[in-house]
């Protein structure tokens, strides 16, 4: 298999591979122009065709592409290139040559380390990690023993148990209540809230509250207080019939009821000092 | 009494080289003299009077270890006459195996660093990823900080295990390159013979 006559098909250019790589050095091509995965592509679905890996037609691509690689990648990225450009040509002799002198020294430097390094190989120490971390000695002022016993004696001591009390505290979901009252409507057109949540703990009423307030808010009941700390009787809509409230409302509120029965626990329906009026 | 008291030291200098003798032998670098005085929790002046009995006890034919200063400390190799049993012991270190690609870098890293792999591939011509990841694994070079005040691209030192490889004290025992020859000035002549023809 010969390289150069590998044919190939593409955007930019058709033909043999040699006839490509003669109209890129003469520059009547330009490279970046040219899908370089393409002519890969090619190579490989003809070496594909054969039983046999040829590796001297293998090495042969593999040169031409990298340098045709190369080329494109320069091209590409011109900046170089422009730099030395747009020097007139004594400035752009004098910057090469300044180049050429820095990589001549880099060379040189690179020559004299070969020999050393030649020169210096029958060096044999030994090498690797230190075994372990260098040790720092950090002095300690001196100590009373006796103040040593007392922090020991502080740390001896069981520590308080700690109190779970906290954990016990539930707070009844206010959507229960709203079922409730809801069904209480439904059989009677009015009904006393302290008879309602008398036998309840604190929080539960707390809830109960909160469920109210939401009913009035939907406007499915009206709520009437006579006086400070009268009883508050709760009646039904006769207008409205009752509609659920929408299931972001209800997800909504305990959570903002939850945050205002915590803060302020004692602060039931007895001490709220004002009257509802339905509208 | 007309003669003076003579203070002597509590420990003679003769065990305080067997001390020193210890430590170089437990140490896998180079250690200063400092670090010698702090583990022997002794005084310099008195390490480098020991480390000089050290030195002599070694320096005959008696002996296959040498002392010897290098990468700015004291440390134990193997006498160049032993290296051919050593090479039967260990394989060749890879530090020993260098592409001219990586003695190139490694000459600019060695006379220009802290520099970036940027101002390595300016000089080069070619970028010098690969031969800078090649030395770095090898240990013969280590980052050292950054470019413009910590933003830009990390900078390239040299390490002590290269002082050691090449057998230098330091960095400052590298010859000076200054002088790149006549022929340097005669490209430059040509050059400049090029460039004239181009204006003209």
């Amino acid at each position: 298999m010969i390289v150069r006559e590998l044919e190939l098909d593409l955007d930019a250019f058709e033909g043999p591979f040699d006839l490509l790589l003669a109209l890129v050095l003469k520059e009547e091509l330009d490279l970046r122009d040219v899908d370089l995965a393409g002519i890969v592509t090619a190579f490989l679905e003809r070496l594909a065709e054969r039983e046999e890996l040829d590796l001297e037609a293998c090495g042969e691509f593999l040169v031409l592409i990298a340098a045709l690689l190369e080329l494109k990648a320069r091209a590409l990225f011109p900046d170089e290139a422009a730099e030395l450009a747009e020097l007139e040509p004594e400035e752009a002799a004098e910057e090469l040559a300044r180049r050429l002198a820095e990589y001549r020294r880099a060379k040189e430097a690179a020559a004299w380390l070969r020999d050393r390094l030649a020169a210096e190989g029958d060096r044999y120490f030994r090498l690797g990690p230190a075994p372990c971390a260098p040790k720092v000695e950090t002095p300690l002022a001196p100590q009373d023993p006796e103040s040593l016993a007392q922090v020991l004696r502080l740390l001896a001591q069981e520590p308080p148990e700690v109190s779970l009390s906290h954990m016990a505290l539930r707070f009844p979901p206010v959507s229960q209540f709203l079922e409730r009252f809801r069904a209480l409507l439904q059989r009677r057109s009015r009904f006393d809230f302290e008879t309602e949540v008398g036998e309840m703990t604190r929080l539960e009423q707390a809830s109960a509250f909160l469920a109210l307030l939401e009913l009035r808010r939907a406007g499915e009941l009206s709520i009437e207080q006579a006086a400070p700390f009268a009883p508050i009787r709760v009646l039904r809509l006769e207008a409205s019939p009752a509609k659920p409230t929408t299931p972001g409302q209800k997800t909504a509120t305990p959570s903002a009821s939850l945050g205002l029965t915590q803060e302020n626990p004692a602060e039931d329906e007895r001490t709220a000092a004002w009257t509802v009026r339905s509208a | 009494m007309d003669r003076p008291l003579r203070l002597i030291p509590t420990d003679p200098l003769d065990k305080l080289a067997r001390t020193l003798e210890a430590l170089l032998v437990v140490a896998s670098a180079p250690l200063s003299v400092d670090e010698l005085a702090t583990a022997a929790n002794d005084d310099p002046e008195r390490i480098e009077d020991a480390l000089r009995l050290v030195g002599e006890r070694f320096a005959d034919e008696r002996s296959g270890i040498v002392l010897e200063h290098v990468a700015g400390g004291w440390a134990f190799r193997a006498g160049r006459e032993e290296a051919a049993a050593c090479a039967r012991l260990f394989e060749r270190p890879a530090q020993r195996n260098l592409s001219q690609a990586a003695l190139e870098t490694l000459a600019i890293v060695a006379y220009l660093g802290p520099c970036s792999r940027p101002d390595i591939a300016r000089i080069r011509g070619v970028a010098a990823d690969s031969a800078v990841a090649n030395l770095l694994e090898r240990g013969l070079i280590a980052e050292a900080g950054r470019d413009n005040g910590g933003g830009g691209a990390v900078r390239y030192r040299t390490t002590p295990l290269f002082e050691r490889i090449f057998g230098l004290d330091s960095l400052s025992e590298l010859p000076r390159l200054d002088d790149v020859g006549a022929d340097m000035a005669e490209i430059r002549d040509r050059l400049h013979t090029v460039a004239e023809k181009r204006s003209a």
